[in-house]
Order: C-alpha cells, then sequence, then structure tokens
C-alpha cells in the first residue's frame, strides 16, 4: 500500500514538475510594466528609405521570445530589449522564462507559444539539437524561428543573431590573458555546464587562437566545469588552485562562474598572484573590479544584452514582414542606428552551417567604466 | 579475543562503518593531492558546505517523524533573497539583523508546510513539493527577477563569512554555527525527552499518541525547525558568496537527503543519529570537494558521487541487518 502511494506520488511529481515548468509572462496584459524608453520609436524614420510612407519594421503581430530561464538578470535585460522594440513598433511580445535552463523546459515553452499563436519566435537555446523536432514544427506552422544568444542547429532556425562572433570572442580573450600574464604562464578555463552551447564554441574558438606562436608560452592547464552554480564553481575555483599552484590567470566566460572565482581569489587573498578575466556582469562584477592588488579582476569582457533583444526584435519583425529571409548575403538597416554599423547588418555564412548576424565586437569593462556601467546592467 | 571485540564494535556500529568510507575517502584523496588535507583545504570544505550541515540538522527531524521536505533549497533561496533585499535597501541593517530576518521568514515558511502536513493531513513529499515552486515563485518574485550583487551588500555582511570572530580567531564564522548546532542537536535527540518524543512519532505515531505525545505539535515543530534552519542557511548562503540569486540552492535538497540517507537516517522513519548525519554530510562534502582537486573527469564526477552515496547505503543497510540479528539473538536467549 505504502509503494503504491509513493510510486503514485513519484508519479504526480514527475507530472507536476513538467507542468511548472514554464512560467509564462504574457506582457501584453501587463498594465504597469509597459513604459520604458522607446529608442525605436524616436529613430523610426532613419531607417525607412522613403520618407512618410510605411515603416518595413512596423507589425501588428504577436512575438515571443524564449530565455534560458527565469530568475536571470542578464536574460532579463535581453528579454527587455526584445519586449521594447516590439512593443514601440505596434506589435505584442510574449516573454517565455523556463523554471530552470534545460532543453526540456523550452520545448514547454515552446509548445506553449505554438499554441497562442505566435509570427516568430526567438529563441536563446539551452541545447544546440534537442530544440529541433518542436522548432521545426513551429517552422511548418508558418511561425518564422530565430535564436539569439546561443544558436539552435542550422535546420532549426532562420537565423541566428550572435552577441558577438565566437572568433572575436575568443581572439578578445586570449588576447587579454595574453596582456594579463604578462605573456607566459599556466592558465585555466572555468566554465559553466560542460553542455552550454556558446561556452563550448568559444572554448573551441580559445583552443584554435592559442594555435598562433604568440601564444605558445601559455599554458592552458584545464577546462573546470562549475555548473553556473555557487558552490560547484568555489569548489572547482578551489581545484584549479590546488592542481596547479602557479597558474596566473583564469579565465570564466561565465557569469556565476567569474563571479564565484573573483570572490574565492579575494577571499583567500591570492590577487596579487591569479588574475581573472573573462565574460561577466558589470553589476555583479563591481566589486572585483580593479587595477591594484586587492581585486581580482582587472578587466573583463560582455556585450550589452539590451541590443542584443533590440536586434533580435528587429530580425524577427524583419522575417515576418519579409524584410529579410535569414539567407547569406541580405543587408537590411534596423531604424535604431545605435546598433551596429549606424543601424546596417550582414548576414553572414556561420560555423555550423546556418547564417548569423553579428550585433558587435565584446565590450571590455575596465575600473574606469565599471561604476558607470555596473548602473546599467 | 581483544581484536575480535574490536571488529565486532566496528561492523555492529553504524557510525563505525562510516568513519571508514570516510577514512578511505580521505585517504585516497589525499593520496592523489596533498593539498586535499591542509587546513586551508579543510576550512574551505566546511565554509563552503556549511549549509548543507546546517540542513541536514534539521532534514534529520523530518525524516525521523517519517516525513520529507523538498522544499528546503526554495526555502533558502526566498528567505535569504528577502534578508539581501532589505541589506541592499537599508545598508545600514546589521548583520544579525538580516540573519534574523532570514531565520524569521525562513520560520514562517517551514510553519506553513508543518502545518498543511500536520493537520491537513497532506503527504508530505506534495505538500513540500508544492511549497517548492511557490517559495522559489516568491524568490524570483519579491526580487523582481533581478540579483543583488555583491556591491549592494553591506561589508560587515560579506566579512561575516569570511571572519573568524565567533570562533575566538580561529574558527570561521560560518563552522562555529555548525558546531554549536551540531552540539545541540546531539544533546537535544540523546538526552531529552524532546529527542525522545521526536524518535517515538517516528517509530509508531500511533503508539507515540496513546502514550500522551501530542503528535500534530512534535510534527509542526519538526517541520517548523527546518524552515528556521533553512532561513538561516539562506543568510549564511548569500553572506558567503555576496550574491543573491532567485536561483540560488536549486537541488541542494537532494544533497542532504543524500547526506542523511548515507549518515543512516531511515526513510520509513525512527531511526537516524546527529553524529550519523554528520558524518553523511562530510561525506557528500568531500565527494564534491575531493573529486574535482583528484583530475576525476567531470563528466564522472556526478557518476561518482551517486555510486559513493549507494555504496555508502548499501554498507549502510548491511551493518543494520547485522545490528538487527544480534539484537535478535540476544532476545532468544
Amino acid at each position: 500500500m505504502k509503494k503504491k502511494l509513493l510510486s503514485v506520488m513519484l508519479c504526480i511529481t514527475l507530472t507536476a514538475s513538467m507542468l511548472v515548468g514554464c512560467s509564462g509572462k504574457p506582457s501584453s496584459n501587463g498594465t504597469t510594466d509597459t513604459t520604458p524608453t522607446k529608442p525605436a520609436e524616436t529613430n523610426t524614420d532613419n531607417g525607412s528609405g522613403d520618407a512618410g510612407s510605411a515603416d518595413p519594421y512596423a507589425t501588428d503581430g504577436t512575438y515571443a521570445i524564449i530565455v534560458k530561464s527565469a530568475g536571470n538578470p542578464y536574460n532579463k535585460k535581453e528579454s527587455d530589449g526584445y519586449k521594447q522594440v516590439i512593443e514601440a513598433q505596434g506589435g505584442t511580445c510574449v516573454i517565455q522564462e523556463p523554471e530552470s535552463a534545460t532543453a526540456e523546459d523550452q520545448i514547454t515553452c515552446i509548445n506553449n507559444v505554438v499554441s497562442q499563436g505566435v509570427d516568430a519566435i526567438a529563441i536563446a537555446a539551452n541545447d544546440t539539437d534537442a530544440l529541433e523536432p518542436a522548432l521545426k514544427q513551429a517552422m511548418d506552422q508558418g511561425i518564422h524561428v530565430m535564436s539569439l544568444d546561443s544558436a539552435v542547429n542550422a535546420n532549426s532556425r532562420e537565423v541566428f543573431v550572435n552577441q558577438a562572433g565566437t572568433r572575436e570572442i575568443a581572439q578578445t580573450l586570449m588576447d587579454a590573458i595574453l596582456d594579463i600574464s604578462g605573456g607566459e604562464g599556466n592558465w585555466a578555463i572555468l566554465s559553466a555546464a560542460s553542455t552550454a552551447t556558446n561556452q563550448n564554441a568559444w572554448i573551441d574558438g580559445m583552443k584554435e587562437v592559442m594555435q598562433d606562436s604568440k601564444y605558445s608560452k601559455l599554458n592552458l592547464i584545464g577546462v573546470y566545469y562549475g555548473d553556473d552554480q555557487y558552490q560547484a564553481s568555489v569548489d572547482q575555483t578551489a581545484a584549479i588552485l590546488t592542481d596547479d599552484p602557479n597558474v596566473k590567470v583564469i579565465c570564466a566566460p561565465t557569469t556565476v562562474g567569474i563571479m564565484a572565482a573573483a570572490k574565492v581569489l579575494q577571499d583567500e587573498g591570492l590577487t596579487g598572484k591569479v588574475k581573472l578575466t573573462g565574460l561577466g556582469l558589470p553589476s555583479e562584477m563591481a566589486d572585483y573590479i580593479g587595477a591594484d592588488d586587492a581585486h581580482s579582476c582587472p578587466y573583463m569582457y560582455l556585450w550589452n544584452p539590451i541590443q542584443l533583444g533590440n536586434l533580435a526584435a528587429y530580425v524577427s519583425i524583419g522575417l515576418v514582414n519579409g524584410v529579410i529571409t535569414g539567407a547569406a548575403g541580405e543587408t537590411f538597416t534596423v531604424p535604431d542606428t545605435t546598433l551596429g554599423d549606424n543601424g546596417s547588418y550582414t548576414i553572414k555564412e556561420a560555423a555550423d552551417g546556418g547564417t548569423e548576424i553579428i550585433l558587435g565586437a565584446p565590450f571590455a569593462f575596465t575600473p574606469e567604466n565599471i561604476a558607470e556601467w555596473s548602473a546599467v546592467y | 579475543m581483544e581484536k575480535k571485540s574490536l571488529w565486532k564494535t566496528i561492523t555492529g556500529s553504524r557510525e563505525a562503518s562510516l568513519v571508514i568510507v570516510l577514512i578511505i575517502l580521505c585517504v585516497f584523496i589525499a593520496s592523489r593531492n596533498s593539498a586535499f588535507l591542509t587546513p586551508g583545504s579543510i576550512e574551505g570544505l566546511f565554509k563552503n558546505y556549511a549549509v548543507n550541515f546546517v540542513l541536514t540538522c534539521g532534514m534529520m527531524l523530518v525524516l525521523i517523524i517519517g516525513g520529507i521536505d523538498i522544499s528546503i533549497g526554495s526555502t533558502l533561496a526566498f528567505s535569504g533573497m528577502t534578508a539581501s533585499l532589505v541589506l541592499r535597501d537599508f545598508p545600514e541593517t546589521s548583520v544579525p539583523v538580516a540573519f534574523l530576518i532570514s531565520i524569521a521568514v525562513g520560520t514562517v515558511c517551514g510553519l506553513l508546510i508543518g502545518a498543511v502536513v500536520a493537520y491537513a493531513k497532506v503527504p508530505p513529499i506534495i505538500c513540500t513539493l508544492g511549497a517548492m515552486s511557490v517559495y522559489r515563485g516568491l524568490a524570483y518574485l519579491i526580487a523582481k527577477n533581478e540579483w543583488v550583487s555583491a556591491s549592494e551588500f553591506s561589508k560587515a555582511y560579506k566579512a561575516f563569512a569570511q571572519s573568524r570572530y565567533l570562533g575566538f580567531g580561529i574558527i570561521n564564522n560560518l563552522v562555529v554555527i555548525v558546531i554549536i548546532l551540531i552540539v545541540v542537536f546531539y544533546i537535544v535527540m540523546k538526552w531529552t525527552p524532546i529527542g525522545r518524543k521526536v524518535y517515538a512519532v517516528g517509530s509508531n505515531a500511533e503508539a507515540a499518541l496513546v502514550s500522551g505525545i501530542k503528535v500534530t505539535k512534535v510534527k509542526l515543530a519538526c517541520y517548523t525547525i527546518l524552515g528556521a534552519l533553512a532561513g538561516l542557511s539562506g543568510a549564511m548562503f548569500t553572506s558567503l558568496y555576496a550574491s543573491s540569486q532567485g536561483n540560488m540552492g536549486e537541488g541542494i535538497e537532494m544533497d542532504v537527503i543524500a547526506a542523511c540517507v548515507v549518515g543512516g537516517v531511515s526513510l520509513n522513519g525512527g531511526r537516524g543519529s546527529v553524529i550519523g548525519v554528520f558524518l553523511g554530510t562530510l561525506i557528500i562534502s568531500i565527494i564534491g570537494k575531493g573529486l574535482p582537486m583528484i583530475g576525476v573527469s567531470q563528466f564522472w564526477q556526478k557518476a561518482i558521487k551517486g555510486l559513493i552515496i549507494l555504496l555508502a547505503v548499501i554498507i549502510n543497510v548491511l551493518v543494520q541487518r547485522q545490528m538487527d540479528k544480534a539484537a535478535l539473538k540476544r532476545r532468544e536467549i
């Protein structure tokens, strides 16, 4: 009897966890939070060639953005940026935030928005391939699918809005490591989950860049995975420090990892010996960025997630309105001139066989500008 | 003769078998990486897993009365987030006040669960499954989906987890909290009527009721205490990592329950000791800290962790059977 009860409970647990996997926030119902700045509206004339006539980015459709997971300010900024543009252009925005950063939860989200009858889906993928069936089904129903931040495979998207080219990030990070280490020494990578699409692409890129003789005196001791969790990231940082007491630089291309590593280095008083760089959120890293030995991170990089969301929104609208099809070689100009080269972009071939649009080069956060940026995001 | 009796004490006691597993683990890891058993490394281990030690103490209570609580990670996040937001918006809040706020929120969370389980007689796994989502949702909601970052915490709060003023300059503050808790739990569970009542409710609730124990009150108290400890962990967690995120502590309940089970707490209730639970948590945290240090591939770490847990539980069950047999034999004579 007890066993039966237990198995029933487990079944309920499983079903329940599937059901709560996805929390939708249709922003169109929100009455209070739809008043942010509307950069697009003020700039609409710049983009459209013939003044006064229809804006190619005007829309009355419904657009969905699915981020990696709820409760992460980076994802929040990304979806905020998306929503900002969609609503400024007259559309309706549906934001979906999976409970946890898994492909399963995202599939639930995809099915949700498909049944809501949206015109386009923008997704930051938790898994490159696992979302393919769900996204293909969406595309079969005439929904435009694009990815941003973290790509789905080439078959399941029309175009990918890349926050910064994989190659550019890898190159930038390697140059930072070269500079911080003084040109030689041991260094380690502290990543997120071992399956994270973008982290792995950057790490592979860095390994490629390292082949250049310029970096020959740098020795990568290993890649450590902190799963984007604090406790695990702290353990992995400690493992780096004991594995190689002479390690000079830790490079953490992930927001939780870089924070955990920065904290460990400062708490252990190792900041004079081991330095840190990578990709992090300025507001989270404000305490750890500084040029002196009291701080563990001399400088780090990131792109602007709000702008990433902005661009993704224009691309979504562009796909729906037929301004672009997502094929390589197409050029287009978005109304917001602060994006890209005065708003103009070219769609390029991506390394995975699909096409991509690159937002811009990664932005450096230094002791000089960190105070200003930490207030923004 | 003496040797035999020593062997018997080892095979006859669950704690001793855990100590052996622990020693084997430590020796193995230390032989691969000499930095593992240094004072700095050991302090780091206790600091990083202090939260687990606190939570297992409470979880033990709930498991002994035959319940379970899988919402503690969410309670940790909700209460820790509340304290963090107070610290962010009122930077002059002192450290004890921040801790008390967190504990208070956790206590209320636990009290609600306890009330639903004890009075409404909802199966604890269902009740805490719901609570897990509710509290996690609340943690996101009150923070408006934002994080509280290191620069927004007061200096004193961040310093608390790194200094040793509670431990007379020798022991880290968080570790002091753990030690005090374990000593208190040991005394209460072993030598006071309260402890006996908890075991009585777990072994046979009806008999306990007949003998005059207010079973519902004991249940309510156990869940409330676990809630309070989850609240305490919330403050410890945010102070240690100097960051507060809605998804913090996700999945920690599994590590905590595993630590209890490894430590010999029976999921059917009525059985479990503070020392066993302490050793169980130590084993889980050594696995977490030690495996990365000896260069076990990341992809293997989780599987190995699971295997060690299974192994410890199997040893535990065998020892228990041995003990039961011995007890039965005594009775026959």
